[in-house]
This record gives structure tokens, C-alpha cells and sequence, in this order.
């Protein structure tokens, strides 16, 4: 069941770049196609960060612990896209004149934002296999993979530095992400209502004194 | 039994099919995503490019010595990709939001430092000299280009039928201002009215179009309609669309994109390969149409303006 649903979000997943290609094998990508594969590349990169980082909360809030289970593919095509993403920027913006890349990341802080967007997702890439979660251990694992958070900010960052005029776009997935991250500062600041483990009596601020 | 009439909406009130279509294509893949909360973004600009009407015609069309002889950009490009904040920042839907667009009766305010205050019907405006067809470079401050063949005259044929005093040094454009008409200005991205200027000897200039047309036919909504102008050494947004007024004035105009972001849009904004914008580099420009990118020449490749700015420093006058 879990497996058949897996190979059916795999290919949803796969769908923001099917609808791509079919719009350019179509000739409908529009005036200026470059800029919306860039564009569609970079919101994708977003979205499935920000789904990525949903999963938990879904998961607790929901009490649904089978969600974990479509953590890893998602982070993984947050990276696919985000890897769309910088080729677009580095073959068909600087035909790969490095550079001319080199001066971007040093001068234009949104591109440096998301050049560091993109590199924190790599480490987060590369250990996402079992063995390297074996290898590094559960606790120091997931401390690694907290960059996932720094990764979404810088994203969001990236994007509103970069707009021209009109900051509601950026703005949406920032508060996506504000929403995601708060929920895990609550979760850490009041761990009881969801692990319900040691008291929170002493904490100051917290209300509930008894277990 | 009281049987109401039905309430009277507007044309202009109705979700136009390519809007709602679009809704439609978001919620679809939002749904398939299970991320309601991220609906609308993504896939929003990937609205499939509405169809394009023809207009009328204009006839006795003089040929321009300013036309350049590069390919001339495919109409439909040029007609659904618009940077047109009044209707939408997003470049794909002015053609489908302006549709409607009323540019009749329209007329032209035409004040400030002049002799007499005129207000001028669009329709006698346009018969004040024979179009011409002037096949324009434009390009865009973003850093993609088009090649244009506008419809027009130069602008000095106007600004000469309004008799400016010696005082007047700039003349300022302003764009039509009905948020009911144009829904990019129900939100304030930027500060309507649109406001563009231009130096005095810079709008006198034979290359300074008055524009009305495009392509043989009455310009599109989308572009402009029914009067704007065309400066092909400037960076496109200084060439001001929907114009309702043009008033000459002592001091120097401060244009909308300069008040909004004055480290990146000045009021000259010619084109300049030497001169980035603060967060990219104008050095090169992708011509649309064509994949690898061209480079970006002085003033656009129109010279014969270099003169007008002899002796300013084009690095601290952007």
C-alpha cells in the first residue's frame, strides 16, 4: 500500500517538469521561454521545500507517523528542482562563463543567497541514504539535516531580493515558512503537548503545570 | 412575487476564460500536491499565452531612416509579453487583463509651462503628422530585448504644436490613472499615477517617438493604446503608455521608478552596457526569440543621442 503510494506521489512529483516539457514541446512556453523554466524551476525548488518541512507538523498535528515515509523524496526532488534551477542559471543565463558567475556571487547578494540556498541542500542530498544515516548516527544525522531550515530561508530570501516591485509572490512562501518554523519553535519550546515527556512546571511562561 | 432584475456587471467585472482557466490549472496541481496553502504559486506564470485579436489597420505608412534592418520580433511575442504594472506585474496577463481597455474617447492634457493649455482629442493628435513606420530596438531593463516596428511620429511634433515657454526644461508623462479600468492599481506595487520624464532637448529628439500603432495596425491594449512614447536608447520602462497628460515643467520630474527604487532606477535610465543595475549586469541581453545572448551596445545602438549627454558622467546620472 505505502509502496504503491510512493511510485504515485513519485510521478506527481515529477509532474511541475512534465507540464514543462510538454509546454515547450507545444511552443507555449511563451515569449520568453528561459525565463519561465527559470521562474517555474525556482518556485518548484520552493514549494517542495516548504512540503518537505510540512511533513512533521502533518505528521504530529495529524497524528499520521506514515508521512515520514514521503520525507526523503520530497527533500530529494526539492533538491531535482533546485539542481533545474541553477543549471538554468548556469547554461542558459552565463553559458557556463565562471567567471562571470564568480563576480554574480560576490556582488549580487540574491544570487549569492541562492547559490547558498542550493549548496546547503547538498550535504542534506548526499546523506539522505540509510547508509549514511547509519554511518553518522540518528542524532548527529538529523542535527545535520536541521541546514534544511537555513536552506528554505535563504531560498526565500533569495527570491525577495530579486523581485522588482511587487513582494507578494515571495512573500507567500515566507509566511509558509514562518508558519513551519514557529511551529517548531513551539514544539521546542513546549515539547510536553507532543511527546509528553518531562514536566514543564519549572519552565517560566509555560502554563501547564501538570502532567 | 417580486422577481429581481439581475444586477448589471460589468464587462470588466466578468473573470475573463484565460484568468479563471488558470485558477483552474492551479488548483488542479495544488490538489495533486496536497498543498492547498502554496496554491497560485509555481505554475502561475506559466498561463498559456492568450490569443492576440488583430486591429485595425493604418494606412499611408511612410518609411522610417531610423528602421533598423535586424528581424523584426513576431507580433505575438511582443503582444503577450508586457511589462504593464497598471494591469498586472506579471507579463503574461496585461493581454488578456486589457482586454476591454476603453481607449475611446480619450483625451490629452496638455499643461504647465505652455503658451496655451490644450486638451486634446487621441484621434486629432494622431492626424498632426504622416505615420510613420520606425522599426525600433527596445530593451528592457531586465535584460531581454525586442525589435519593434512602432507606429508614429516624433514626439517634438506635438510638444511644438504646444508652444512650451523658455522656462519649461522637462516635460512629464502621465500615464491614465482608473484602478476600475486597470486592476494592477487596486494594489500599490507602485505609486500611481505612472510617471515618466524626459529633459527637454532629450523629448525634442527625431528618435523620441509618439507611438499609436505597431506592426501596421492600432496598437494592442497591452502595449500601450492608445498613445504612448517610444525611446529606443532608454531602458523600456521610460517609454510611458496610456498617456493622459503631458506637462512641461522647470524642474526635473521624479520618474515612478526612481521614487521607488532610486539606487536602481534613475531618471536618464539610457541604456549602458558599463552600467549594471545594482542586482544584475546590463553587459548583455537575450534578444527574445533567440537562446544565447547578444551584447548590449551604448544607447541601444542609437548614437546619434551620445551628443545629448556629452560631458555627464553616465555612471552617477543612470
Amino acid at each position: 500500500m505505502l509502496r504503491a503510494a510512493k511510485v504515485v506521489v513519485f510521478l506527481l512529483c515529477l509532474g511541475p517538469l512534465a507540464h514543462l516539457g510538454w509546454l515547450a514541446y507545444r511552443g507555449e512556453l511563451g515569449a520568453n521561454p528561459i525565463e519561465v523554466i527559470t521562474h517555474s524551476t525556482g518556485d518548484w525548488t520552493l514549494i517542495f521545500l516548504l512540503l518537505v518541512l510540512s511533513v512533521t507538523p502533518l505528521r504530529k498535528l495529524l497524528r499520521q507517523p506514515w508521512l515520514v515515509s514521503f520525507r526523503r523524496m520530497l527533500g530529494l526532488y526539492a533538491f531535482f528542482y533546485g539542481t533545474l534551477h541553477l543549471m538554468t542559471y548556469v547554461w542558459l543565463d552565463k553559458f557556463f562563463s565562471w567567471h562571470e558567475m564568480l563576480a554574480d556571487i560576490a556582488k549580487r547578494r540574491f544570487i549569492t543567497m541562492g547559490v547558498t540556498a542550493f549548496l546547503l541542500m547538498v550535504p542534506l542530498a548526499l546523506t539522505s541514504t540509510r547508509g549514511w544515516i547509519r554511518r553518522l548516527g540518528g542524532r548527529r544525522w538529523q542535527w545535520l539535516h536541521r541546514l534544511v531550515y537555513v536552506s528554505a530561508l535563504a531560498g526565500v530570501i533569495h527570491y525577495i531580493w530579486l523581485v522588482k516591485a511587487d513582494l507578494r509572490p515571495p512573500l507567500q512562501y515566507a509566511a509558509v515558512l514562518t508558519l513551519l518554523l514557529a511551529y517548531r519553535l513551539v514544539a521546542w519550546l513546549w515539547p510536553r503537548r507532543h511527546a509528553g515527556g518531562r514536566s514543564l512546571a519549572t519552565l517560566p511562561g509555560s502554563r501547564e503545570s501538570s502532567g | 412575487m417580486l422577481i429581481k432584475k439581475a444586477a448589471d456587471i460589468a464587462s470588466s467585472e466578468i473573470t475573463s476564460k484565460s484568468l479563471y482557466l488558470n485558477r483552474r490549472k492551479f488548483l488542479a496541481g495544488s490538489a495533486a500536491l496536497g498543498a492547498a496553502a502554496l496554491a497560485g504559486v509555481g505554475v502561475h506564470s506559466l498561463a498559456s499565452p492568450p490569443l492576440v485579436e488583430a486591429n485595425a489597420k493604418i494606412d499611408g505608412l511612410q518609411k522610417s531612416p531610423f528602421s533598423t534592418t535586424e528581424n523584426v520580433t513576431p507580433f505575438k511575442d511582443v503582444a503577450s509579453y508586457n511589462n504593464y504594472y497598471e494591469f498586472s506585474t506579471d507579463k503574461y496577463e496585461p493581454a488578456s487583463l486589457a482586454r476591454n481597455f476603453k481607449t475611446r474617447p480619450w483625451t490629452v492634457k496638455i499643461d504647465g509651462l505652455v503658451k496655451k493649455k490644450l486638451e486634446l482629442d487621441v484621434d486629432s493628435i494622431m492626424k498632426m503628422a504622416a505615420p510613420e513606420e520606425r522599426i525600433y530596438r527596445h530593451r528592457c531593463v531586465e535584460g531581454w530585448s525586442i525589435v519593434v516596428p512602432w507606429v508614429g511620429f516624433s514626439l517634438s511634433e506635438l510638444i511644438k504644436r504646444a508652444e512650451p515657454l523658455g522656462k519649461a526644461k522637462f516635460v512629464e508623462f502621465t500615464t491614465l490613472y482608473d484602478p476600475g479600468q486597470m486592476p494592477g492599481q487596486r494594489r500599490d506595487v507602485l505609486r500611481w499615477p505612472y510617471v515618466e520624464g524626459l529633459r527637454m532637448d532629450e523629448a525634442m529628439h527625431p528618435l523620441a517617438l509618439l507611438c499609436f500603432g505597431m506592426y501596421g495596425e492600432v496598437l494592442p491594449n497591452q502595449n500601450g493604446a492608445p498613445l504612448r512614447i517610444v525611446l529606443p536608447w532608454k531602458y523600456g520602462f521610460k517609454s510611458a503608455k496610456a498617456i493622459v497628460r503631458v506637462r512641461f515643467v522647470e524642474n526635473q520630474p521624479v520618474n515612478t521608478w526612481q521614487q521607488s527604487a532610486p539606487q536602481e532606477y534613475g531618471f536618464y535610465s539610457n541604456v549602458n552596457p558599463n552600467v549594471d543595475h545594482p542586482r544584475w549586469s546590463q553587459a548583455r541581453e537575450r534578444r527574445l526569440g533567440e537562446f544565447g545572448k547578444r551584447p548590449t551596445l551604448m544607447f541601444n545602438g542609437y548614437d546619434q543621442v551620445a551628443g545629448l549627454y556629452s560631458g555627464m558622467d553616465l555612471r552617477k546620472n543612470y
